[in-house]
């Protein structure tokens, strides 16, 4: 057992972990707590593979954004130190059998497949390739799905405000 | 088991989007549905960024793929939280047995 494979499954304990308690905690504000944990594993595993630039981006868009976005809906939406409702009895042993049945299957397939790696010369994932490539408008360039994001993140921003906004009362 | 390959990370991407899958069938409130939703994408980031590493590490592919992911998801959930506030203004509940206003 060399350290590296420690790392690992110490990363995939904390994720799964993580998980399992996000979707079954009793209280919703445990809940979003445990997804953050998830997420921070998440980003240790990209840390992990050496793909720096994606853990940032992990941590500040999820960690930062999304969990932050979503304890702020809980407080605006829930009497939050209450516990949720519990679900159906059939619904969780249905669910848990589609899924235990599901990944089972998944899992055989992943372990039964033989995978070809490239022999071409690797790229690293630095912040420098990824931002030439990102913006260069050459063949492999990515500046079109570049831009329409933008767009899709700037339609996001202002239909958001939209829905959100306080209907007028009517005087 | 002497070393973290491939099947690995493809093993814990799987069980992780299973594990969404489950919150997302058993759940009955929107907000945690969306956190369902957003363990699902991050497996399917981690299959990304492995196939990446692992397969063709000659290409960015993935880390581009994994990088307008997470930015959709972004836009994603601000969309869906700004609805479930508004549904939670027009009908004081947040599950989704009782958001049947455009049911005909």
């Amino acid at each position: 057992m060399s350290a590296s494979i420690v790392i690992f499954y110490i990363l995939a304990a904390v994720i799964l972990g993580g998980g399992i308690l996000a979707v079954t905690a009793k209280k919703i504000f445990r809940s979003a707590i445990y997804l953050l944990f998830s997420l921070m594993g998440i980003a240790g595993l990209y840390f992990y593979l050496n793909y720096e630039f994606i853990a940032a981006v992990q941590i500040v868009v999820y960690i930062g954004g999304i969990v932050v976005l979503i304890i702020f809906s809980i407080f605006l939406t829930h009497a939050s130190g209450k516990d949720m409702e519990k679900p159906k009895l059939m619904s969780v042993i249905v669910s848990a059998l589609a899924v235990v049945f599901a990944c089972a299957i998944v899992i055989s397939l992943i372990n039964n497949y033989s995978f070809f790696a490239t022999t071409n010369t690797a790229i690293e994932p630095t912040v420098k390739n990824i931002g030439r490539q990102m913006l260069s408008t050459t063949e492999h360039g990515f500046i079109l799905p570049f831009e329409v994001v933008s767009m899709l993140l700037l339609a996001a921003l202002i239909g958001s405000i939209v829905i959100a906004l306080k209907p007028k009362t009517e005087a | 088991m002497n070393e973290i390959g491939l099947t690995h990370i493809l093993f814990l991407s799987a069980i992780l989007f299973f594990i969404g899958v489950y919150g997302f069938l058993t759940r009955r409130n929107m907000v945690t549905m969306l956190m369902s939703i957003e363990l699902i994408l991050n497996s399917v980031n981690i299959n990304f960024v492995a196939f990446n590493k692992y397969l063709h590490a000659g290409k960015l592919d993935g880390t581009f793929f994994t990088i307008f992911i997470i930015t959709i998801a972004a836009a994603e959930a601000a969309v869906a939280i700004a609805i479930i506030i508004h549904l939670y203004r027009s009908s004081k509940s947040i599950d989704v047995n009782d958001a049947d206003l455009m049911k005909f």
